[in-house]
């Protein structure tokens, strides 16, 4: 299991989707395509927006499908983060 | 160009501010200016300042921008809000610089997504707000101005300011561009025969000018502006949207318990066309900043509309296999 910590990449609020996208290309598909799984640590971001989380996760639910959930765990969200993300996990499916 | 600043222009009264503009002949920016008393949201100030610059960028003109000598005691606050310096002119006002903290921010241009980031890291402190108080105005002024970014086509970029009024414990944020407008973005990808048409799907969930696709793209999904609406409508605060010859402005007073809708005219509203043209779009926010929803139940209330919304439009989307 891999982690990506965020906040050193987006700071206290994720909202650059140029960083969300970099982060999905860069380190979470090459861990994805090499079967393991990863845990996306959001320790330290207080919250995100729906355009970053979209950029961070949609095309991992459109091209691996809605299984690859069962491989991504988010750590330490607060309750913003979790409902953002609860937004983008729920139109994708 | 043409114009006018009113003794009195806010949200509520914009549609007069505007009606009395021109926007059609961009070689000369001609500004005027009530005599005793200018009192303006920041978006009127951000109009300027982009137009300003656009004229003053594109104009053959030797004197592109002509400004009235102001006399109105308010005079003081358009200088101090940086308009003289984005319409490059000599207000030959005289202020005294006080601390600019817990006040407001300045005619911000904004070009690229890194200063967008720093912006939105700086304007808080700026403005004095707690954590709570922050997060919806954080998240309004990155959605808006990515928009801006992604879609206007505008080589100026977003004109952003921000004022705290003490009185009504309320933020006014404006946010300008004038780049290609929201029709010539949305008709990308759907259709849209007027500039209403326009704004009222940029306003609904998972419709974006990127593709026609369910769900967007992989960096766009259509719901920035549904999201500024609806933390709006919750917060009873109004929001405006003007581009081409339309505004549309969400009411401040919508139906006690009224959920968050996915068709923008399903809220209290009006929308007024065959207003001057703006090559571009215009948004102001007015943002209480007391007894707000608090943000993670916003966002719930949101999730639930917009999950709704694009599960209906797929439903209708789907087809049956054709059995004979």
């Amino acid at each position: 299991m891999k982690t990506i910590k965020l906040h050193p990449l987006v700071g206290t609020f994720g909202e650059n989707k140029d960083v969300a996208r970099d982060v999905r290309v860069e380190q979470i598909v090459p861990i994805l395509e090499v079967g393991k799984d990863l845990t996306l640590d959001f320790e330290g971001v207080d919250s995100v927006t729906q355009s970053f989380c979209h950029a961070l996760i949609s095309e991992l639910i459109r091209n691996y499908g809605v299984d690859v959930l069962d491989r991504i765990s988010f750590a330490n969200c607060t309750e913003e983060v979790k409902a953002v993300i609860g937004i983008v996990v729920d139109y994708m499916q | 160009m043409k114009i006018h600043i009113p003794n009195s222009a806010f949200l509520g009264n914009l549609n007069a501010f505007i009606k009395r503009a021109d926007f059609s002949d961009s070689s000369t920016l001609y500004i005027t200016a009530n005599e005793k008393w200018m009192s303006v949201h920041p978006v009127v100030l951000c109009m300027i300042a982009a137009l300003g610059v656009m004229v003053r960028s594109e104009s053959q003109e030797k004197q592109p921008i002509l400004c009235e000598r102001f006399t109105a005691t308010s005079k003081h606050y358009f200088k101090r809000m940086g308009l003289f310096d984005f319409l490059r002119l000599d207000s030959e006002i005289e202020i005294v610089e006080h601390e600019s903290a817990g006040r407001f921010i300045p005619i911000s241009q904004i070009q690229d997504s890194k200063t967008l980031s720093r912006f939105i890291e700086d304007m808080i402190p700026l403005l004095h707000l707690d954590v709570k108080q922050s997060q919806s105005i954080k998240y309004i002024m990155s959605e808006l101005v990515r928009n801006v970014l992604e879609h206007s086509n505008s080589q100026y970029g977003a004109f952003v300011a921000a004022q705290y009024h003490k009185k009504t414990n309320t933020i006014r944020i404006g946010i300008v561009d004038t780049g290609v407008g929201i029709k010539r973005t949305i008709t990308r990808s759907h259709p849209a025969k007027t500039d209403a048409d326009a704004i009222r799907l940029a306003l609904t969930p998972g419709i974006t000018g990127t593709t026609s696709k369910e769900g967007g793209t992989d960096y766009n999904a259509g719901a920035g502006l549904f999201f500024t609406k609806s933390i709006s409508k919750t917060n009873k605060d109004f929001f405006v949207i003007y581009s081409g010859d339309t505004l549309f402005k969400l009411l401040k007073k919508q139906v006690e318990g009224s959920p968050l809708h996915s068709d923008p005219f399903d809220d209290r509203h009006t929308i007024e066309s065959n207003l001057p043209v703006w090559g571009g779009t215009v948004v102001g926010v007015d943002m209480t900043l007391d007894d707000n929803e608090d943000f993670a139940n916003l966002l719930e209330n949101i999730r639930e509309a917009y999950t709704a919304a694009v599960r209906a439009r797929r439903r209708k989307q789907y087809k049956k296999p054709n059995f004979i």
